[in-house]
């Protein structure tokens, strides 16, 4: 018998792969069935963003925002509509403060329900999706009620809101909070506690903090390797300060401090925070206040430039926004989190079999829209 | 420590290397620094004990206007001791060069390659400098004030913005 030739074989994965969570490819270079490199091309879903941005003006950019991260569009406009205002030292109403943040608190829940359920869906648990869904759709109703659209809001507009919400809204968002808080316990017993989810995700993908922090991850990946960094917290912005609510760190609980499945607890336990603080918002809403009063009549920031950043679902999202004085923006750059959450793979992914990458790319919860932009 | 305060650090440390301190006109304290002999200033920031830059919270590429110098933006963050700080360099349109912080940061490669993509900055130094969101075969920087389109691409008509 001749020797056994082991030669390294290049694997493509994707473009159009179910569990890539949108256009992306992965080239792997496997050394049998373990992965020795991972190179993330992307680009496929590139829409050029930013160039639209140099020609539109600011109030009209705000639809483009909520289309790069599709899931959490409430959250991209929200740091867009805060950057500018802040750009033209604009003061909102207090209502329009708290209805921002119920709504960004909301979606937050309804972004890491769909990372939570096919994060489950990847490593092949069907069940818990159809669940993560079910409450979703609570979400995005309430989402309807209030702005018209299920998806794409275009509803956080620069110093004000599209609308102020019907009546009997906060009635219904109270009955969500009600069901929402039984249910994650539902989660926990089919799928945190599982074990076959948990020997599929725990010391998968260890993340260190330092490594983190080098590649600029942000958000529950980073939470998970141990670091208490939540902009909500640390660097509050719109009215954060004042509610009270717990930044919940991995531990390491089935494994190893910052491995998938601490990922995935982190976002768990995060969207019973997020739970807590709309209903904190709701009981201190104020009932008078026009939404619209602090809307500019013309929107032409002064001369200048800013770096936002806000805690968007995924991480830190943050606008460059450069101004002339006119009423379109010289450059709009929108750093986003799953751009930087996803460049870690290769550095996290290096020695695990090729169904490995699946789960911690599935624990890094990207949408490829507001990578590619 | 305060941003007018790292300035004084770094411009004793460097020299001329380090341009001008702003305040006016940016919601973040700017320090502009020279394009060339950039990694040694950054390496400084993140190592120094009182500094402690360890987080490079974005890097982005600017065309101002048409004719004007190409602008690279860094806004560093330290996670440990908690202060900010942006710099910002020039470089010429005609050859755009700025050292690369890739290997310091990981997170620069990504963004030094879209910076690169987008508007054709040449990072020095980068472990590998090709197009990241655009095709590879794309010509021209599509975010360069000046850029016109080609009419085709690989055969195909490119349409003109009405």
């Amino acid at each position: 018998m001749g020797r056994l030739h082991a030669e390294e074989m290049v694997l493509n994965m994707g473009p159009q792969h179910p569990s890539t969570h949108g256009v992306l490819r992965l080239k792997l270079r496997t050394d049998g069935e373990i992965v020795s490199h991972i190179e993330p091309v992307i680009g496929y879903l590139h829409r050029s963003f930013e160039k639209h941005a140099e020609n539109l003006e600011y109030q009209m950019v705000t639809p483009f925002t909520g289309r790069c991260d599709y899931l959490a569009a409430m959250g991209s406009e929200h740091g867009y509509a805060m950057a500018v205002e802040k750009l033209m030292g604009i003061e909102l109403p207090e209502r329009v403060e708290y209805l921002r943040v119920i709504f960004a608190e909301l979606q937050r829940i309804a972004s890491h329900l769909v990372a939570v359920g096919t994060f489950g869906l990847d490593v092949g648990a069907i069940t818990p999706f159809i669940y993560c869904f079910r409450e979703r759709e609570l979400i995005l109703d309430l989402f309807e009620m209030a702005s018209g659209a299920r998806l794409l809001y275009n509803f956080m507009w620069i110093g004000g809101l599209a609308h102020d919400v019907p009546p009997g809204f906060v009635e219904k968002t109270y009955e969500f909070l009600d069901a929402f808080e039984k249910n994650v316990a539902e989660y926990n017993q089919i799928l945190t506690g599982n074990k076959i989810f948990i020997e599929r995700t725990a010391d998968i993908g260890v993340m260190t903090p330092e490594v983190a922090i080098n590649y600029g991850v942000t958000g529950p990946p980073l939470r998970a390797s141990g670091v208490n960094i939540d902009i909500r917290r640390t660097q509050p912005y719109s009215i954060y300060d004042r509610f009270e609510f717990d930044v919940p760190l991995g531990e390491g609980l089935q494994g190893t401090v910052g491995d998938s499945w601490d990922r995935y607890w982190v976002r768990v336990r995060e969207m019973e925070e997020s739970a807590k603080i709309v209903r904190q918002a709701l009981d201190q809403l104020p009932v008078e206040g026009d939404v619209q009063s602090a809307i500019p009549k013309r929107i032409r920031p002064p001369q200048g430039e800013i770096y936002f950043r806000s805690e968007n679902p995924r991480g830190e999202l943050g606008y460059y926004i450069v101004s002339n004085g006119k009423n379109v923006p010289v450059r709009v750059k929108m750093r986003s989190p799953a751009f930087s959450n996803l460049s870690v793979i290769n550095e996290i992914g290096q020695g695990f079999m090729i169904s490995d990458v699946i789960a911690i790319l599935g624990s890094l919860d990207i949408v490829l829209g507001e990578i590619d932009r | 420590m305060t941003a007018q305060e790292i300035y004084t650090k770094l411009s004793g440390k460097f020299g001329d290397r380090i341009l001008e301190f702003m305040e006016e006109g940016t919601q973040n304290p700017t320090i502009h620094i020279k394009p060339q002999g950039s990694l040694p200033i950054f390496e400084y920031l993140k190592s120094e004990e009182t500094l402690q830059m360890d987080s490079l919270m974005n890097l982005a590429g600017h065309d101002p206007e048409a004719e004007s110098d190409l602008v690279v933006i860094y806004h560093l963050h330290s996670t440990e001791l908690d202060h900010y700080i942006t710099l910002k360099t020039f470089t010429s349109r005609e050859t755009p060069k700025v050292d690369s912080v890739a290997t310091l940061y990981r997170t620069a490669d990504w963004h030094e390659r879209e910076a690169y993509d987008l508007f054709g900055i040449i990072f020095e130094g980068h472990p590998d400098l090709k197009r990241i969101l655009m095709e590879e075969d794309w010509e021209g920087y599509p975010l360069r004030k000046d850029y016109v389109p080609a009419e085709f691409y690989r055969g195909m008509r490119i349409e003109k913005e009405k």
